[in-house]
């Protein structure tokens, strides 16, 4: 499948040098764009093809009093977005449509993303676009820049992966822990320079929303991007949406799409195979995405570890998060609880999240927040009813962006705040200095916020009323 | 973009694996517009406390690495989000050379676009430079990207690979931008044959 969309785009080719790929869809925020817009107007380029360039803000967004930007230098990047859209003709969904959000929600949501397509953005989680069949990887601004004035960019061709899911997902597994397992197992870098195909009945079964989330987290595998090849839940998503095609269009767009799919018998440059039958819910206990364990387990003793490279870093992650080795999962007290991002951020999160919450309350010790992926989600929640449930059991329901994920905006952990987190990074600092990630599944988070620490989601007591 | 050829400068450990982006430049700092003034934020949140207080263990703030321009670190170097602040920070703070093990993909790439060397060498190979650079106070490195070796005044030299293109660009100081213009007649040729499917029509 990376084949045939790579030879689709190809422009030009020369021996030992990078190829011209064409892009098809070019996504623009406002962090790693301003200096590419100034690129151009310090060089009078123009942007090549503003119809396949689309604009939002999410990064800087409050999701309280959005239009009361406290910070001025946060209020400046979103201004100089505002700017640069009209001055090059790029449209752009800002604060005021209901389009906005986080550019890897809004974008698959307004039919933009579609099979077999090339599509780059400043923002390494581009990857989520490749649960479509599309080659979807992030780019830095220099890049951007080299879009906006090109349409294309140059492009050393990626070796493939095959990850085989084997067995069917048991109950309470969701998509989350299909790739937090992944990479708890192979490690942060066991996909560089890799495009993965994710293949198996477990990936097949998926919803296209559980799709995002697996190829969502490919760069934390350390792989370039993620595929999974397109079929009628691929096809039934798009159907209808703004930009996708229309009528017999869309009919005749489905034929080609399906051919897409990689032939059988074709060779990766390797596979990895990770057994789903057995996976619990996982929980990150370290400070980069590859220290995942299963609820059931405990904080794993440094020495234990194979490599010293692995024991030193465990042991740092373990003091920067104040864990000791040998502690349950099930022990670790949370202070936080944050609930969207571009992982799982979308309404299916938000309506498994709103499942565990419903009839139960957030624990006196926990600070709670829901924050939809993008204004849709936003509308779509409270038309089920789901911000009810939230608020009713103590949850905070916030307006779309991008918000703890990296906290940029005013969204941000205390020091020495923990924090189950149902984004995709648990760098050091990544939300607030001090502040301490677990990376976990939207149910999971869920229950955490209402237990006060981790607990497994699989024996929860669902309750059908809002009685809190 | 500067030309970079033969360089000798003083080499700065970071001995840990899987340096990630938000560590080289947290994102409090993202916010500006420019693409300069990004050094002063390199590793801030090692650098400082939250008082904004220097700490001192921290090897970027020890007298003896103080100017160095050749940056030695572990695995997976780089890792995390597409930031170029990062590489912008790197420069910017005075390092035109990373040397690692292995670097995430992106900001690999991002590194050529700003004029830095990333050099991959072996896992024995950086364990051995961080021990010389422990050892020497003042311990440098040449880096000579025309031959492709890294070299100091003890007698070391190693070769280190790249790929042709990627040294090309380097040593040339090209603009990428204005490579690709000089196929606008295919990109303009390619997008007549796909003008379709581009405008949604199949």
């Amino acid at each position: 499948m990376f084949e045939k969309i790579w030879n689709n785009h190809v422009i030009h080719s020369e021996a030992g040098k990078p190829s011209i790929l064409y892009i098809d869809l070019h996504l623009v925020h406002e962090v790693t764009s301003p200096q590419a817009f100034e690129g151009l107007r310090m060089t009078g380029r123009k942007v090549r093809r503003p119809d396949l360039t689309f604009a939002t803000m999410d990064h800087n967004v409050p999701t309280k009093d959005r239009f009361n930007i406290s910070d001025p230098i946060s209020k400046q990047q979103i201004d100089t977005l505002t700017t640069n859209a009209a001055e090059f003709g790029v449209k752009l969904y800002d604060l005021n449509t209901i389009d906005q959000g986080v550019v890897h929600v809004m974008g698959p949501e307004l039919g933009l993303t579609h099979p077999g397509k090339t599509i780059v953005c400043g923002d390494s989680h581009t990857s989520t676009h490749g649960a479509f069949g599309a080659l979807a990887f992030g780019i830095g601004t220099s890049e951007v820049e080299h879009v906006l004035a090109t349409q294309c960019l140059q492009q050393s061709k990626a070796k493939t992966m095959k990850v085989n899911f084997i067995g069917k997902r048991p109950a309470g597994i969701t998509a989350k822990d299909l790739i937090l397992g992944l990479i708890a197992k192979y490690g942060t870098d066991f996909a560089t320079g890799y495009v993965i195909e994710y293949t198996g009945e477990a990936i097949t079964g998926l919803t296209m929303e559980e799709r995002m989330t697996v190829c969502n987290m490919s760069i934390e595998g350390g792989a370039r991007a993620g595929l999974i090849a397109p079929d009628e839940t691929t096809f039934n998503y798009l159907r209808g949406r703004e930009y996708a095609p229309q009528g017999e269009d869309f009919d005749r767009a489905v034929e080609q799409w399906k051919a897409l799919t990689t032939d059988e018998g074709a060779v990766y440059d390797t596979e990895v195979d990770l057994d789903v039958a057995t996976l619990v819910p996982q929980v990150t206990w370290g400070t980069s995405p590859g220290m995942g364990t299963g609820i059931t387990s405990i904080v794993p003793y440094p020495e234990q570890l194979p490599t010293e490279n692995e024991r030193k870093a465990a042991e740092k992650a373990l003091e920067y998060m104040d864990l000791a080795p040998g502690t349950p999962m099930t022990e670790i007290p949370i202070d936080y609880v944050f609930i969207g991002s571009c992982t799982n951020g979308r309404i299916e999160d938000l309506r498994a999240a709103a499942s565990v919450a419903k009839g139960h309350s957030v624990s006196p010790n926990v600070t709670a927040i829901v924050v939809p992926g993008s204004g849709r989600v936003k509308i779509q929640a409270e038309k089920e009813g789901l911000d009810q449930i939230f608020t009713a059991a103590g949850f905070e329901w916030r307006e779309a962006g991008c918000s703890m994920c990296l906290a940029m905006n005013p969204d941000v952990l205390q020091p020495g705040q923990r924090c189950a987190s149902t984004s995709n990074r648990n760098f050091e600092g990544r939300q607030g200095r001090g502040g301490r990630t677990h990376l976990v599944s939207p149910e999971m988070a869920a229950a955490a916020a209402i237990k006060g620490k981790f607990t497994d989601v699989r024996n929860w007591e669902f309750k059908s009323e809002v009685t809190a | 973009m500067q030309p970079f050829i033969k360089s000798t400068g003083l080499v700065a450990p970071v001995d840990r694996v899987n340096v990630d982006t938000d560590a080289i430049i947290p994102k409090q700092f993202l916010k500006r517009i420019e693409r300069s003034g990004f050094g002063q934020f390199l590793f801030f949140e090692w650098r400082f406390d939250e008082q904004g207080a220097v700490i001192p263990e921290f090897n970027l703030n020890k007298p003896r690495y103080q100017g160095a321009s050749v940056l030695l670190s572990r695995a997976n170097f780089g890792c995390g989000s597409s930031r170029e602040h990062a590489p912008w920070a790197i420069l910017d703070y005075g390092f035109n050379v990373v040397i690692a093990p292995s670097f995430a993909d992106i900001f690999y790439n991002n590194c050529f676009k700003n004029g830095i060397l990333p050099i991959k060498l072996s896992e024995e190979q950086v364990d051995d430079l961080f021990k010389r650079t422990e050892a020497t106070e003042g311990y440098k490195l040449t880096v000579d990207l025309e031959n492709k070796v890294i070299s100091d005044d003890q007698g070391l030299s190693i070769p280190f690979e790249l790929d042709e293109h990627r040294r090309q660009f380097l040593l040339q100081g090209l603009d990428d931008i204005g490579l690709t213009l000089q196929h606008a007649d295919e990109i303009s040729a390619y997008e007549a044959k796909n003008e379709k499917r581009l405008a949604n029509v199949f």
